[in-house]
């Protein structure tokens, strides 16, 4: 393998591994604000309970996106030197407006909202907790500003093969960012929906009774319930974008190799890129037409389009495209399947008596959204080969011209330590719920509400 | 004044300015909690909950300016940011691998099944190690000129080895001025284990400097230069001998000049730092790119600047907050 591949290899790892944290914290910080304003309204214990829980998994996941969110920062320069040269001046302000107005309010709040909680008035408290929740809100949008720039760049001009920024409105607002984003952002809210579902289906399997547990699985479920439609309809729209401005990634996610009208949905097939056709294919007859055109008539566009006169493909790789994307609509049908069943159950049952097979299968679920995600990004991010940059620039020409031993001698270093980690990350957040179904104080702390009298719970403070 | 009238010259310095002040303060904040790190075998088993408590409410803020720093590099001098990471690709993997295991094993001693935490100790001492002493090869590989031969390597080893026991210094005098009772007692050990590696340091990197080139000897050793430039190693000077006089006596009984030592390390590492931006400036890349030649176009700079000189106050301001709300003494680590 040569040194481009093993450093796609190593961005992917890296990223994948990344992204796997932020897509819980983005959410779980709206999630912590939400019970700490019903504790403050109400008042029951159930919600600080709650928060103290999953206040940890934060802290947790928060650690590990920041670490591993170090690293993507550097392997821009180690490993993808021509991507800063190249477009730099539209990356460069881009990414320094994430650290300036994301990364320090979330890092510094987060000090606080972790230790600060016996330092502080309630309230400052509750505002820390919304500053970083804000701030990983913020950082996903820079991030996502300019990874939805690359896919389709606009708002600047080529001038000796460098490219120079003429419009940052253009930039920022570029066609496919809006959507990008809605999806990214309901993808973190049904992630952390079916983890707080999952962990609390597990704590009652294990005969946890506490109410905060009840409360957790049924905020998890009506969150998913809630959450997934609206993602399906996003994800609808998001294909709609990419079909106008990337044919090709959507020729390969439908595997799609002549452009026509009638165009089967496929549910299964096995896409061959030698001989260019699909075999054991499953399908819904017009179903990518009627879903893309809204027509049985509609034309979509085939793989075949993007060939070059001397037979090259101009297209991204069909099967881990085509796979990848089934996978994450696979995740969210199951997810719609189990949250509208488990709203259902809720209804019937009540949260404290519900049957023991949807308990595991949301257990079963808990990371399921880490699947979609991922799936969903290798769709997006494969699906823009050649390119690293719509049009602009081609993932080969920005490769670092690092020896090929050092790039894999690296990546396998990575790679251990993120097998380890991941192992250890979970295993932590099981150790915690099978520690706090025992009954055993996470922490014996009393929360003061705001207008309340603080008192000292602490000796010596 | 021409500097100020145009972009092309005023922007890329203030940025290589901003960029600098990034590095250091990164260092000097980092460089505490690192040092608490590399500190933490030496503690004993009921000390090493206080030892991370001292940092935990801070850490995380303080390895963004290390994002901050390399992300200036990354967008104000695009090429140079290239040629200095793919040279420098190893060290940077295994500093980021330290980072990576240090930044969790806070979480994970805190939050994993007892019987584990030893094990996340380990990892949090080694990932300290691994960091300080990677981000010592690649400054001694910097002063080089980012070129691998056997002397250059050699030169980086060494300098890796005073950066951690001058972490570990710093590390020392922040316990003086965050602990107390025993614990403060044994950090005034530490840091007079640690000092003679600050100022070895400090020392070889002053000398070998201007040696590397005779650009930066002339830029030292001329006249009037060498005047006007006296201050600085004489301040150094005095510094170190009120640290080592400061370790000598402290503490104090009524905890007077707690704070001493971790102000005048911190002092000795902005000198120091400062001689080595007038060593390097104009270059960037050391004796290769100037900051002139590798910085990006004026407009996407300029567009930076505005929002930094909005935001940069503002970070400061809750950067000062947070040291404030967390002041006095650590005590017991709390996840609340």
């Amino acid at each position: 393998m040569d040194t481009l591949i093993l450093s796609r290899i190593q961005f992917g790892a890296n990223i994948s591994f990344h992204i796997l944290f932020p897509t819980i914290t983005i959410a779980l910080g709206w999630v912590l604000l939400f019970f700490k304003l019903r504790f403050n309204a109400t008042g029951e214990q159930k919600w600080m309970d709650a928060y103290m829980f999953w206040v940890k998994i934060f802290a947790l996941s928060f650690a590990m996106g920041v670490v591993s969110g170090i690293t993507m920062s550097f392997q821009f320069g180690t490993n993808w030197p021509g991507f800063m040269e190249t477009v730099g001046n539209v990356a460069g302000p881009l990414l320094a407006y994430e650290v300036l107005t994301a990364f320090f309010l979330e890092a510094v709040f987060l000090g606080i909202m972790l230790f600060g909680a016996s330092r502080v008035k309630p309230w400052v408290h509750t505002l820390a907790t919304f500053l970083v929740a804000f701030g990983t809100t913020m950082s996903a949008f820079w991030i996502l500003v300019l990874n939805s720039w690359m896919h389709t760049p606009q708002g600047y001009e080529l001038r000796d093969g460098i490219v120079y920024a003429t419009d940052w409105w253009a930039i920022v607002f570029n066609p496919s960012m809006p959507y990008r984003l809605v999806h990214m952002l309901l993808a973190s809210g049904l992630t952390v929906a079916f983890l707080v579902a999952g962990i609390s289906a597990l704590r009652l399997l294990w005969g946890d009774r506490a109410e905060s547990v009840k409360t957790t699985l049924r905020f998890g479920i009506i969150t998913g319930a809630a959450l997934i439609p609206l993602q399906i309809l996003a994800g609808d729209f998001h294909g709609l974008n990419t079909l106008e401005h990337q044919p090709a990634k959507v020729a390969a996610m439908e595997g799609n190799w002549e452009t026509g009208p009638n165009v089967p949905l496929l549910l299964f097939a096995v896409p061959d890129e030698e001989a260019r056709e699909n075999s054991f294919e499953i399908g819904i007859p017009s179903g990518a037409s009627v879903i893309l055109k809204h027509t049985p008539e509609g034309v979509v566009p085939g793989l075949n389009d993007f060939v070059a006169e001397d037979g090259t493909a101009l297209h991204p790789p069909v099967a881990p495209v085509f796979y990848s994307f089934r996978i994450m609509v696979g995740t969210g049908m199951a997810m719609l399947v189990l949250s509208w069943g488990g709203l259902y159950l809720l209804r019937r049952y009540g949260a404290g008596a519900m049957p023991t097979l949807p308990l595991v299968g949301f257990a079963a679920m808990s990371f399921s959204g880490w699947i979609a995600t991922l799936a969903g990004w290798y769709t997006t991010e494969i699906g823009r080969q050649p390119w690293l940059v719509q049009g602009v620039l081609s993932t080969k020409d920005a490769v670092s011209d690092v020896p090929a031993g050092m790039v894999l001698g690296t990546l396998l270093g990575y790679l251990a330590v993120y097998a380890a980690l991941t192992i250890a990350y979970i295993a932590v957040i099981t150790y915690l719920a099978r520690k706090a179904s025992r009954g055993e104080p996470l922490s014996s702390r009393r929360y003061p509400r705001s207008g309340e009298a603080e008192v000292a719970v602490i000796p010596g403070e | 004044m021409e500097m100020f009238g145009d972009p092309a010259i005023w922007l890329p310095w203030t940025f290589a300015a901003l960029m600098g002040l990034s590095i250091l303060i990164y260092v000097i904040l980092d460089g505490f909690d690192l040092g608490v790190g590399l500190l933490m075998p030496l503690a004993q088993e009921d000390e090493k909950d206080r030892l991370v408590a001292s940092i935990g409410p801070f850490w995380d803020a303080n390895e963004t300016w290390l994002v901050l720093a390399i992300g200036l590099l990354l967008v104000a001098f695009p090429p140079a940011h290239g040629l200095i990471l793919t040279a420098l690709y190893l060290p940077v993997f295994l500093m980021l691998i330290g980072l990576i295991l240090r930044g969790v094993s806070f979480e994970f001693r805190a939050k994993a099944p007892a019987a584990q935490k030893p094990r996340w100790n380990a990892a949090f001492f080694a990932g300290s190690l691994l960091a300080s002493m990677s981000q010592g090869f690649m400054l001694g590989m910097y002063i080089m000129g980012l070129t691998w031969t056997v002397a250059h390597v050699a030169f980086a080893l060494l300098t890796a080895v005073f950066l951690t026991v001058g972490y570990s210094f710093i590390g020392a005098a922040w316990l003086i001025a965050k602990t107390d009772g025993a614990l403060q007692a044994r950090a005034v050990g530490w840091a007079r284990g640690g000092i003679w590696g600050l100022i070895l340091g400090i020392g070889a990197i002053s000398l070998a400097t201007p040696f590397v080139s005779p650009r930066i000897f002339d830029k030292w050793f001329s006249l009037p230069e060498f005047l006007y430039l006296s201050p600085m190693p004489l301040l150094s000077l005095g510094l170190v001998a009120y640290l080592w006089w400061q370790i000598r006596h402290l503490p104090h009984a009524d905890d007077r000049r707690a704070w001493g030592p971790f102000v005048a390390a911190m002092a000795l590492f902005a000198l120091a730092f400062a001689g080595m931006a007038y060593s390097f400036y104009p270059y960037v890349v050391p004796e290769q790119i100037t900051i002139y030649e590798a910085a990006a176009a004026p407009e996407s700079l300029f567009i930076i600047l505005i929002g930094t000189l909005f935001v940069l106050p503002a970070i400061l301001g809750y950067t000062a907050l947070s040291y404030y709300i967390f002041r006095g003494k650590a005590t017991e680590l709390r996840y609340d």
